[in-house]
């Protein structure tokens, strides 16, 4: 199969991704992406905790992410990809033109930032970094849940 | 040793209401803190926690283990003296512990993992 979701969340592994994304994907693995988590094996423990044993959590920084990133496209399997902001992101699909689109699952309030959407607070710099991303022909869409409305980035930048 | 304090971190209203059922059935309404993660992130939802956990040793109740309450949580208490954090809150291990906070947090820890445990049963046909 895939990666079948590439999600910006700053709470990363949680109920909403392995449970309200996972069961419906039926996915077999989560692809964590962050510089801090990948070196440090206590937040390793921390989210893997969070992570039904079946599937397989894969923490990788970065460069690894865009090193291995065909890999994961290959695999039989679905998985969900994960980063914690949107300059990950962007660095990301900088490094790795297999990406193709980014679901805003959620970006917390934080000094600085403004209320876009219920669940997406971004700084003016954070919102024309989003557009730009989806100028470059990745697909921009915010949604929490799958149930709900995928609202295009236009709409909440 | 100063009695200890319980904060529920729970999705949803899910801590509040436990926060009333323990009042409704014990009367004791001083014990428990209720903290949701409604619409935080990560920052937003320590900041609860600092707030309702405030000074002194406490203990710190979960709703799943993983997620954000449970990720919260336990960062707070790897920074803190004193906290003890459980997962799979029940209406049990609350109730037993609001009659025993004169212990460390460690030993309050055991006390709810062991009610919270007992009390999940099959009934009876």
């Amino acid at each position: 199969m895939t990666l079948a979701l590439y999600r910006i969340d700053d709470r990363l592994i949680h109920g909403q991704v392995v449970v309200g994304w996972g069961q419906p994907l039926n996915a077999s693995f989560i692809v964590l992406v962050d510089d801090e988590v990948s070196s440090s094996d206590w937040e390793q423990d921390l989210y893997r905790m969070g992570v039904p044993p079946q599937i397989e959590v894969i923490f990788a920084s970065v460069d690894q992410a865009a090193a291995q990133l065909s890999t994961w496209e290959a695999d039989e399997r679905v998985g969900i990809l994960l980063v914690g902001d949107i300059d990950t992101a962007v660095a990301l699909a900088q490094r790795a033109p297999q990406v193709r689109s980014f679901n805003v699952g959620g970006v917390h309030h934080r000094a600085g930032r403004r209320e876009r959407l219920r669940f997406v607070y971004l700084t003016d710099d954070e919102a024309a970094k989003l557009r730009q991303l989806a100028a470059g022909g990745v697909e921009v869409t915010a949604q929490d849940v799958p149930t709900a409305r995928a609202i295009p980035v236009g709409e909440f930048t | 040793m100063s009695e200890l304090r319980g904060i529920i971190v729970s999705h949803a209203a899910v801590a509040q209401a436990m926060v009333a059922a323990v009042r409704a059935i014990t009367g004791i309404d001083n014990a428990l803190t209720a903290v949701s993660n409604e619409g935080c992130g990560t920052d937003q939802l320590a900041e609860r926690l600092r707030d309702a956990v405030g000074e002194g040793p406490a203990m710190i109740f979960v709703d799943l283990p993983g997620g954000s309450c449970m990720t919260s949580s336990t960062r707070y208490a790897k920074q803190h003296a004193e906290i003890a954090v459980v997962t799979g809150v029940n209406l049990a291990m609350l109730l037993d512990f609001v009659f025993h906070r004169n212990i460390s947090p460690e030993e309050a820890a055991r006390r709810a993992v062991d009610a919270g445990a007992k009390a999940i049963r099959v009934t009876a046909a």
